[in-house]
């Protein structure tokens, strides 16, 4: 049977800075498990985290959903948003507990989203560590702001 | 290598006008640290019968033509679960991957499976992926005296984890898998395939351990459902769906 193959690997002319006694670094896959790998914490956050993830997603579909259609189709759709018309809205304490829990419920759901974002593709534990000291304080930050606003707003301010 | 039929022994397959061979580009990734620090497809061009298996072409490819390709082979029929490798971009076993069902008209891309060191063509380093099967404790555990004969077992109850008896580790399944590829802490699917063997199995009492080790960081909350696992499996496991039934297994502890 005839058989041919082409292209023969590593370099044919010049030297090979390889040899069977200095062999070429080998590409070794991100944080590989190994004996040393730590131990568990022994807590249900993760549990929690991921039971959360659906709850909180069944109710945004709701929350974010009914905000979309209010705001942007409904009574002329995006151009009647003014001032005028958040006070409106927030003049009543339904709109505010539905504004309140979409806030909280984005919220957390999308910084535990973006935790596990991390964990998947930081490498280095340093990086891991401050990207997510980074989004909570964003997320802590965000969540206050928009709960004070939501509790103190003031329609009579100019 | 290939078993000759009957009426073929003796007698050149090429020269007889109702030959089964063809031609088949084999394009293999080759690794060798030995001569250089990076990897290269490399063409062989080779005539087979396109009823025999991927891995009757690497045999011939390493027999005949260039013996340095490396790869691991042990029983050549889907017990071992040595040979998983990534043929056409998709994990499988070779020695139960028949060339006439994926297209031998182009190019047959096979390479080495992801998320693991490659050390030579072919061969990665498994280390890490058995470690990740230790730390589940893939062995019976019980307490109190052995009993004087065996641990009988009810149909039904040997019947609840009979799909993850299956297993044969090939690792096609955990390197498929994008959370092990970018995050090798994660125990990844075949750990907890192996998990799930003795949580689900009426004669072991180390379930709850179990259940601990995998409820953790790196454990089942990690999975996002994507079925590359079950894809994967050469053995038909429903890797996901067994992943799943760990995960509720642990919801239903809590609540
Ligand atoms: C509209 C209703 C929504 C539903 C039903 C929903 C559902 C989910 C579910 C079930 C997950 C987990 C996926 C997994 O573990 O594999 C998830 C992840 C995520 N969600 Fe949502 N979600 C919704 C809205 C939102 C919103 C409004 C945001 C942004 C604030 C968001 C940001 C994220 C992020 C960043 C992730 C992580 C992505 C990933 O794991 O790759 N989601 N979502
Ligand atoms: S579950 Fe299937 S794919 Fe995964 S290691 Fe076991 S046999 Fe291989
Ligand atoms: S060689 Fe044993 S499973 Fe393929």
């Amino acid at each position: 049977m005839s058989t041919e193959s082409s292209a023969a690997i590593g370099s044919v002319e010049g030297v090979s800075l390889y040899d069977v006694d200095h062999p070429a670094p080998v590409i070794e896959p991100p944080r590989k498990r190994t004996g040393k790998t730590p131990k568990g914490s022994r807590t249900n956050f993760e549990m929690y985290a991921w039971l959360f993830m659906r709850l909180s997603g069944i109710v945004l579909v709701v929350l974010v959903l009914g905000h979309l259609l209010i705001q942007l189709v409904l009574d002329g759709g995006v151009s009647k948003i003014g001032f005028a018309f958040v006070a409106g809205r927030w003049a009543s304490p339904f709109w505010q507990v539905w504004d309140l829990a979409m806030l909280w419920l984005a919220m957390l759901h999308g910084a535990n989203g973006l935790r596990t974002v991390i964990n998947d593709y930081a490498e280095r534990d340093n990086t891991r560590f401050w990207l997510k000291m980074l989004l909570y304080t964003a997320t802590v930050f965000t969540v206050l702001l928009g709960t004070l606003v939501i509790f103190t707003f003031d329609p009579n301010i100019r | 290598m290939a078993t000759p039929t009957m009426d073929k022994v003796g007698t050149d397959p090429s020269a007889s006008p109702a030959s089964p061979y063809i031609t088949v580009t084999f394009r293999i990734r080759r690794f060798n640290p030995e001569v250089s620090d990076e990897a290269q497809w490399q063409d062989f061009q080779i005539e087979i019968d396109p009823k025999e298996r991927v891995l009757d072409a690497l045999h011939k490819i390493k027999w005949d033509v260039d013996g340095t390709l490396t790869f691991r082979r042990s029983c050549a029929h889907g017990i071992c679960g040595s040979d998983a490798m990534r043929i056409n971009g998709k994990n499988r076993l070779a020695c139960k991957t028949l060339i006439k069902d994926i297209n031998p008209e182009k190019p047959i891309t096979v390479e080495a499976i992801k998320g693991l060191t490659v050390l030579k063509d072919l061969v990665v380093d498994m280390d890490p992926f058995f470690q990740a099967y230790r730390d589940v404790m893939p062995f019976l555990i019980t307490k109190g005296n052995e009993p004087t004969r065996e641990r009988l077992q009810s149909a039904e109850d040997r019947e609840r984890f009979d799909d993850t008896t299956k297993c044969i580790l090939c690792a096609a399944c955990t390197s498929s898998c994008p959370v092990f590829w970018n995050d090798g802490q994660y125990f990844g699917p075949a750990a907890i395939v192996n998990a799930h063997r003795f949580i689900f199995d009426s004669r072991d009492e180390g379930g709850e351990q179990r259940l601990e080790i995998l409820n953790d960081r790196d454990g089942v909350w990690r999975c996002r459902t994507t079925f590359n696992c079950t894809d994967a499996c050469p053995r038909g496991i429903e890797v996901t769906k067994a992943i799943q039934e760990v995960k509720r297994a642990l919801i239903t502890r809590r609540f």
